[in-house]
């Protein structure tokens, strides 16, 4: 089970974002001006689990183009509610030394909050720069895709919420069909720009558990272009470390039997 | 999975008319909107391709895409470096009781019971859940270095500390030298194992860098242990650690060079910055304990002292470097999306080629 976001029918209404935090009791995480055009929340994070960016663009698209200078260029907006992407294959459970992070029984990915010791490990391992630290608590924590409604058969509280289905919930394999058919109808649009992003398995994190249908490049979103489960070179790194310690061993060796035993001593 | 969710998220019968109509037109709007296709470049400062022009990469308003590590400086670059003291100090410990040389011995695997409790009380002050330490060991799990790191202190300071004791007591004399060879077969891990742990993330200067990095930090050990050693030991005694300090500095240096240059435009995360004064004090500070070691350190005891206290000195801000060059790396979007849209440019590259017959 997973999402699919459709970002080409986001209104920017921040919606999910209330409802993730009010159902998942999710702290405040301070009231800022950014700047950042109608984003004050400006990414994921500990306690912001479900967070709606907003680009200004000079750019038109298409019919909702404004028109504001003569050669047909306009401003426009894309915002996009971005999530963890619960990864197939998932660098924050593949690193995390306690098992607090989890595979659930919907192919989710979960932390549990009375095992996390908060080594901080997950957090420079995802590749998406999801899951992080709160301050005060010192825990790791981010999108469950509510896996407590999940198991009494309800959907995501962000998906219940979001007022043009932009969020849905459901099986991925239907998920994608849906994505490819709007993907396709977008096209005969002459919305060139869209793609979808992270629904392919065989990406480098093995598909994700919460793909997207953009309408610029996932960098404009603030997603890597090519993001790599961190674990593909783990056995090339543990060959390269082997490698070094076996250097120190016969750097040392060689150096204890170059010198011999001491003077005076035999 | 039935339920409400599935039928639900369907689509209504209405549909977004976005862009009916309107070509997508190419425009070169303010800072960061541009159209795919060929245009963000690697700095050229690095070889092959000289003549593009300097990187040009989309953000979302600058912000970084990683979330940076958490992780405090002091205690886990501290780790690394007293890790590192302490894995390679077993090894030359062994090496200095096996010939003959038992003063240097003796500071040796006091320094690295001191080293490997200070690495793990650094390790256990970082925790955001200090108390629950003792989760790292509810599993054993291969694809976390973490996890693999802590059965490894599990097994070695007992070891250490062991090897260290009975050497100051004098009892059990079998059982020291049992100690004393088991931390010196663990060390080397001690000391390497902590490269995988930086580089097992995808923090662009850590991962990429998982080549090199255990031969630096490798490097790194060997020359902090034998500082130690010079520092603590009589003259008479440090012959082979000052040319193991030797072996130590070059290996740290060559490997942290050979790292900076391949990683590229990544590279400059070791160069620039704290990490890059850091990077360059290691540098000049290593090669000055080296030539103090070989050239002088067999002569006079300050001579050796401060040799001994340079390379310690040039280990520690190798750490430190390493470190603060992968929090850079992670807070600037462009060392994730630049390298990224390479790899995707020269997949995309490689595909028309095959696709395409030459012409
Ligand atoms: S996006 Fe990050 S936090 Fe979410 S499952 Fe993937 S690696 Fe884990
Ligand atoms: S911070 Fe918690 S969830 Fe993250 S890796 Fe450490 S123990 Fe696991």
């Amino acid at each position: 089970m997973g999402f699919f976001t459709d970002t080409s029918v986001c209104i920017g209404c921040k919606a999910c974002e209330v409802a993730c935090k009010e159902w998942n009791a999710v702290p405040e995480d301070g009231l800022e001006f950014t700047g950042m055009s109608y984003d004050n929340t400006q990414g994921l994070g500990a306690d912001t689990w479900r967070h709606v960016a907003f680009i200004e663009q000079d750019k038109p698209m298409g019919n909702a183009a404004t028109g504001t200078s003569a050669d047909g260029t306009g401003m426009r907006w894309l915002m996009a509610s971005d999530v963890c992407k619960h990864c197939t294959h998932a660098a924050c459970l593949d690193v995390c030394p306690t098992g607090s992070l989890f595979r659930t029984e919907f192919g989710t990915v979960v932390v549990q909050e009375d095992i996390c010791n908060g080594c901080g490990y997950c957090i420079p391992a995802c590749p998406y720069g999801v899951i992080d630290q709160r301050k005060g608590d010192g825990r790791a924590w981010k999108c469950t895709l509510c896996y407590d409604r999940l198991g009494a058969g309800q959907q995501p509280a962000c998906a219940k919420a979001c007022p043009t289905d932009s969020i849905q919930y459901g099986p991925l394999e239907e998920l994608r069909e849906r994505a490819a058919a709007r993907l396709d109808q977008l096209h005969d649009l002459g919305v060139d720009d869209a793609r979808l992003y992270g629904e392919d398995p065989e990406d480098g994190v093995g598909g994700d558990g919460a793909f997207f249908l953009l309408l610029d490049e996932p960098e404009v979103y603030g997603l890597p272009p090519d993001p790599v489960v961190t674990t593909r070179d783990l056995p090339s790194m543990w060959r390269h470390a082997g490698a070094a310690a076996l250097t120190l061993l016969g750097g040392a060796a060689a150096v204890f039997a170059v010198h011999g035993r001491a003077r005076g001593r035999r | 999975m039935s339920g409400p969710g599935a039928g639900e998220g369907a689509r209504p019968g209405r549909e977004a008319q976005v862009g009916q109509g309107v070509p997508g037109d190419e425009t070169t709007g303010k800072e960061a909107h541009r159209k795919g296709g060929g245009r963000r470049n690697r700095r050229g400062r690095r070889g092959e391709r000289a003549m593009v022009p300097d990187a040009e990469f989309t953000s979302y308003y600058g912000k970084p895409i990683l979330n940076p590590p958490t992780w405090k400086a002091l205690d886990i670059a501290g780790y690394f470096f007293l890790g590192g003291l302490a894995g390679a100090g077993s090894v030359l410990a062994a090496g200095a009781q096996l010939t003959g040389r038992p003063a240097t011995a003796r500071a040796l695997k006091t320094s690295s019971l001191v080293a490997i409790g200070g690495s793990t009380a650094a390790l256990v002050h970082d925790l955001g859940r200090p108390a629950r330490f003792h989760h790292m060991l509810r599993v054993m799990k291969p694809t976390s270095p973490m996890s693999v790191g802590s059965w490894l202190l599990a097994a070695y300071g007992p070891a250490a500390g062991a090897a260290a004791v009975l050497d100051v007591t004098r009892l059990f004399p079998r059982l020291g030298t049992a100690a004393t060879a088991g931390a010196a077969v663990l060390g080397p891990a001690v000391a390497a194992y902590t490269a995988v742990l930086a580089a097992d993330t995808a923090v662009p200067a850590w991962h990429e860098a998982h080549r090199e990095l255990p031969f630096v930090f490798a490097g790194s050990a060997t020359a902090a242990a034998s500082g130690m050693a010079l520092l603590t030991s009589p003259v008479a005694e440090t012959g082979p650690l000052r040319s193991a300090a030797v072996f130590g500095a070059a290996l740290e240096a060559g490997a942290a060079r050979l790292m900076r240059r391949r990683l590229g435009m990544i590279g400059e995360n070791y160069e620039e910055g704290r990490a890059g004064r850091l990077m360059r004090a290691a540098e000049v500070l290593g090669a000055a304990g080296a030539a103090g070691a070989a050239l002088l350190a067999g002569r006079s005891r300050a001579a050796a002292a401060l040799s001994g206290a340079a390379l310690l000195t040039a280990s520690a801000c190798t750490r430190f470097g390493v470190f603060y060059a992968g929090v850079r790396s992670a807070e600037d979007p462009k060392y994730t999306v630049v390298p990224q849209r390479e790899r995707i440019d020269a997949r995309a590259r490689a595909a028309s080629a095959s696709s395409e017959p030459q012409g």
